[in-house]
C-alpha cells in the first residue's frame, strides 16, 4: 500500500508565500515582502508563437467569486513541447509552461501567455491544444483538476480527452476567444459547483 | 525513468466534500469527475531549479533586521516517491503564521501582534538525496471561524512540486503531541488515523542543536512511482 502524504487545504493565507506580488491584496505594510518564485506572466523573451490573455472567474456553488483561489496553469509551448529536466525533449526557449494567478476580490484570475500546440496523445493521436488547469482554495482539501481547449480549434473535434467528456458538459472546458486593443483574450470562467458546473478530471 | 501514478494511492486524501470543514460545502464539485488517460500533460510537470532561489531563502528568521520572538526551530526531511526514492530537485514553498499564531495577510485580523521581523515564507529545492532544510519559528495556534471556540492546530504549509504535474502537493505539516487534533475538522478530513500521522513531524533530538533550535523532521511522500513488471 501506498504512504503518500495527503493533501491539505492551502488555506486563506497563501498569497505572501505563493503570489506575493499576484492580484490578492494580502500586505498590512510595506514592513513585509516576499521575492516571487512562479507569477502570471508566462512570456520570455524567446518564445515564439500567439501571445493570449487567459481571463476568468472562479465561482462557488452560490456563483459568488472565490476570492483567496490559486490557480496554476501547465502547459507546452507553440510547438506542443512540454518543459523537461530531459534535453532531449526540452524545448529551446526559456519557456516554463507554467504560471500561477492568485484571485482577486471579484474572484478574478488572468494570466499572460502563448497559445500551445497540440501534443501527443493516448494510442499515438494527437490532443487538441488546451491547458492544464489545478485549482487551490480554502474549503478545498485537495486540488483539483480541469482543463482549457480554445474555441477555435477545429482538432477540438477529435481531441481524445473531450471525447470522455458528456456532450451536454463539454462546452465548460472552451474558452471563447475575444479581440481586446489588438490581443486575443479566451475567457475561461470555473464554476466549482452547481449550474453550468465545470467539468473536473480523476487523475 | 517512467513513472506511474495510481490512483488508489490518493484513497488517503479527504475527500472534496466534508462538511465538518464548512467552506467545503460550496466549493466542492458535486458532479462526478471525469475520468482520463494520463497524457504528457500529465506525465510531465515544471521544473524548477536553483536559479529560482536565492541564499537564505530557506531561513525564516534572517529576512528582517532582527530576529523574529519565538521558539526557533528546526524543520528537515526527505522529500521521497512511492518507492520510497529520494525525488531531487523538488521547489518546497513553505508559509506560516509567526510565534502568536498571527499570519501577514490583511485578512488575518486576529488579536495577536504582527512580528516586524518575520514574515513566514520560505522556500528551497531538494538536494541529490531529496534532503530540505527550513530554519524558522514555530508558528503559534490560532482562532478560525469555522464553529465555536474553533483553534488550528499549529502547523506550517507546504507546497511541493514533484516529477509531474500530477505529484503536485499542497498540505501542512502539524508538530507531535498537539491538544487540538482531536478538534480540527481540517486535520481529521483525512480519515485513516496513519495516513493523518504522517502529516505530524517528529521531534529530532539527534539534530536539535544545543542552545540554539529544535528540531523536527518530516518525511514528505509524493505520488508517483516505477511500473512493476505486472503492469506491462
Amino acid at each position: 500500500m501506498s504512504e503518500i502524504t495527503p493533501s491539505q487545504t492551502v488555506g486563506p493565507f497563501f498569497a505572501y508565500g505563493l503570489t506575493p506580488d499576484g492580484r490578492c491584496e494580502w500586505r498590512p505594510s510595506d514592513v513585509y515582502h516576499w521575492k516571487e518564485t512562479v507569477g502570471d506572466n508566462l512570456m520570455t523573451p524567446d518564445v515564439s508563437g500567439e501571445r493570449v490573455r487567459i481571463e476568468g472567474r472562479v465561482l462557488d456553488g452560490d456563483g459568488v467569486g472565490i476570492n483567496d483561489a490559486m490557480i496554476e496553469i501547465w502547459q507546452a509551448d507553440a510547438q506542443g513541447r512540454y518543459a523537461s529536466r530531459d534535453p532531449r525533449t526540452r524545448p529551446n526557449t526559456a519557456f516554463k509552461g507554467h504560471g500561477r494567478s492568485a484571485t482577486d476580490k471579484e474572484g478574478g484570475y488572468g494570466f499572460t501567455t502563448i497559445k500551445p500546440g497540440p501534443v501527443a496523445g493516448p494510442n499515438r493521436g494527437m490532443q487538441a491544444p488546451h491547458i492544464v488547469f489545478c485549482i487551490f482554495s480554502r474549503g478545498m482539501l485537495r486540488q483539483i483538476y480541469t482543463r482549457l481547449y480554445f474555441a477555435d480549434e477545429a482538432a477540438n473535434q477529435t481531441d481524445p480527452i473531450l471525447a470522455l467528456v458528456p456532450k451536454e458538459r463539454r462546452d465548460t472546458l472552451i474558452a471563447k476567444r475575444e479581440m481586446r486593443g489588438g490581443e486575443a483574450v479566451y475567457r475561461f470562467d470555473i464554476r466549482v459547483q452547481g449550474k453550468g458546473e465545470t467539468v473536473f478530471f480523476d487523475v | 525513468m517512467t513513472l506511474i501514478y495510481p490512483k488508489e494511492s490518493l484513497d488517503v486524501f479527504p475527500a472534496h466534500l466534508t462538511p465538518a470543514y464548512k467552506s467545503t460545502i460550496k466549493r466542492s464539485p458535486k458532479q462526478p469527475l471525469v475520468i482520463i488517460p494520463h497524457t504528457l500533460s500529465e506525465l510531465t510537470g515544471p521544473v524548477y531549479g536553483h536559479d529560482a532561489m536565492q541564499e537564505g531563502d530557506n531561513d525564516l528568521t534572517r529576512q528582517h533586521a532582527g530576529e523574529p520572538l519565538g521558539e526557533r526551530i528546526i524543520v528537515h526531511g526527505h522529500v521521497l516517491d512511492e518507492d520510497k526514492r529520494p525525488v531531487p530537485g523538488v521547489l518546497v514553498e513553505i508559509w506560516q503564521a509567526n510565534a502568536c499564531g498571527r499570519y501577514v495577510h490583511v485578512v488575518d485580523q486576529h488579536p495577536a501582534p504582527l512580528d516586524p521581523n518575520f514574515t513566514g515564507a520560505g522556500r528551497t529545492i531538494t538536494d541529490d538525496k531529496g534532503y530540505y532544510k527550513f530554519i524558522t519559528v514555530k508558528p503559534g495556534a490560532y482562532p478560525w471561524g469555522n464553529h465555536y471556540n474553533a483553534w488550528r492546530p499549529n502547523h506550517i504549509h507546504f507546497s511541493l512540486f514533484g516529477h509531474s504535474f500530477l505529484s503536485r502537493l499542497v498540505t501542512q505539516m502539524y508538530f507531535p503531541g498537539d491538544p487540538l487534533f482531536p478538534f480540527d475538522p481540517i486535520f481529521n478530513s483525512v480519515k485513516d488515523a496513519k495516513a493523518r500521522n504522517r502529516m505530524v513531524a517528529s521531534f529530532d533530538l539527534d539534530n536539535t542543536v544545543p542552545d540554539w533550535a529544535l528540531c523536527f523532521r518530516w518525511d514528505i511522500v509524493l505520488r508517483g512511482r516505477e511500473q512493476t513488471p505486472m503492469e506491462h
